[in-house]
């Protein structure tokens, strides 16, 4: 238990994606522009990267892994399908982001416009690659952990999109010159927001 | 594309230099930012980064705009995925047939290419609607502007974060050392990269006014 909370805690905070990793910048950057909006795609990157964590998990232990087919005959154990990690990675996310596609269309059509075609983009959004990646490379060792991590990322990108976006409602009435508004000063606000995210890097859980 | 419009008609150039000014990929449509953050440190990967990334973009576009006609709209992102991981993996295999030498640089980036979302970002905003010679003028001229972007601002940081150009060190040649210059580690980090884009904006929308946004 107390394991799974100190997961947790690391990828929302020590290892948040977009702070610590940069991961996930597109669309952080473009649909950032109001609070509703931001917490739509977050909601939306939350629950995919909760889906497709622990279904790469399973995937990369019963199939990919050196070895790991040996539960279908044990004459399979030197087999190495782990070349094929990227392909089944981007299939899960694909998946996954066309359902949650449909599933937005249908019950809110408004967010649906307004995301545009950064909805389809949750595919292609580096920090869910990146967290199946991560799951991979950290040789997480149950699924409980690998779903935490998932959980815990997808919070910890959500977290960070609200932040900017209410940061940007409040700019509004800034006075920024001209050709700096807009998404010039939020890629320096997030290099700001990135500097201060840098003093979590010291702490150990 | 009909047979009597000339392959290289005013038309198909301005897709090819939109991109690098008024509709730059990086800085105006916002895509690709993860990768220009990641490989800008020093500008040796970020060029190969580039020219694969423009290899990979032609390629994609060229092959989903001719079976644009066939994919129901529903499966399109899975569709397009497999497109752009099959031509990464392809271009990663005959980089490792006939250079080796790139291609070891270059494995650790394939998982950035698949993952950049110029690359899905074109196939949706423009191949998908485009005869395969725009979408292939199209992939030249968003390739070159995120080439572009990616060169100044790895030019910028290594030079003032290395002291190096190209691996040259030129801040050493110069003896600026010795008048007390010291390399600044801050620049090589990923914050410096945001701000660094930033302040490219700024200059870019200030002698390209339309782009200022308005809010």
């Amino acid at each position: 238990m107390q394991n799974l909370f100190d997961i947790f805690v690391k990828s929302i905070f020590i290892e948040n994606m977009i702070f610590a990793y940069f991961l996930g910048m597109c669309s952080y950057l473009a649909i950032s522009k109001s609070v509703k909006t931001a917490s739509g795609l977050g909601i939306a990157v939350i629950f995919v990267m909760a889906m497709t964590v622990p279904i790469d998990y399973l995937l990369e232990k019963y199939l990919m892994k050196p070895g790991s087919l040996t539960w279908l005959s044990p004459g399979l154990a030197d087999v190495d399908l782990s070349f094929l990690s990227f392909m089944v990675f981007i299939a899960v996310i694909a998946s996954m982001t066309q359902l949650v596609g449909m599933v937005v269309e249908k019950f809110s059509p408004s967010l649906y416009n307004s995301l545009g075609i950064f909805l389809p983009l949750i595919a292609v959004n580096c920090a869910i690659l990146g967290g199946s990646l991560f799951m991979q490379e950290r040789e997480y060792n149950t699924l409980a952990e690998a779903t935490v991590f998932g959980v815990g990322s997808g919070i910890g990108w959500y977290l960070a999109i609200v932040s900017i976006a209410a940061i940007r409602e409040k700019l509004r009435y800034s006075n920024i010159p001209g050709p700096l508004k807009g998404l010039g000063i939020s890629f320096i606000i997030t290099g700001l927001m990135a500097i201060a995210f840098m003093s979590f890097m010291g702490i150990k859980i | 594309m009909s047979e009597k419009e000339p392959l290289l008609s005013k038309k198909y150039l301005k897709l090819v230099k939109d991109p690098l000014n008024e509709n730059n990929p990086i800085t105006v449509q916002v895509l690709g930012i993860c990768s220009a953050l990641a490989v800008t440190v020093k500008m040796k990967p970020a060029f190969v980064m580039a020219v694969s990334l423009m290899a990979v973009l032609a390629a994609s576009n060229v092959v989903y705009s001719l079976v644009r006609n066939y994919i129901p709209p529903r499966i399109r992102i899975i569709v397009q995925l497999t497109i752009i991981a099959t031509m990464v993996i392809l271009v990663d295999e005959i980089l490792k047939a006939y250079v080796y030498e790139v291609s070891k640089q270059l494995s650790v980036f394939v998982g950035l290419i698949i993952t950049n979302c110029i690359l899905m970002g074109r196939l949706e905003a423009f191949a998908m609607a485009n005869k395969p010679w725009p979408s292939f003028m199209d992939a030249l001229g968003n390739g070159a502007g995120y080439s572009l972007i990616l060169i100044i601002v790895s030019f910028i940081r290594e030079l003032f974060g290395s002291g190096t150009v190209w691996g040259y060190p030129v801040m050493e040649k110069l003896g600026v050392y010795n008048a007390g210059y010291e390399n600044n580690g801050f620049i090589t980090l990923p914050p410096f990269a945001l701000i660094l884009l930033g302040i490219i904006i700024w200059v870019q929308r200030s002698r390209v006014r339309k782009l200022i946004e308005t809010h």
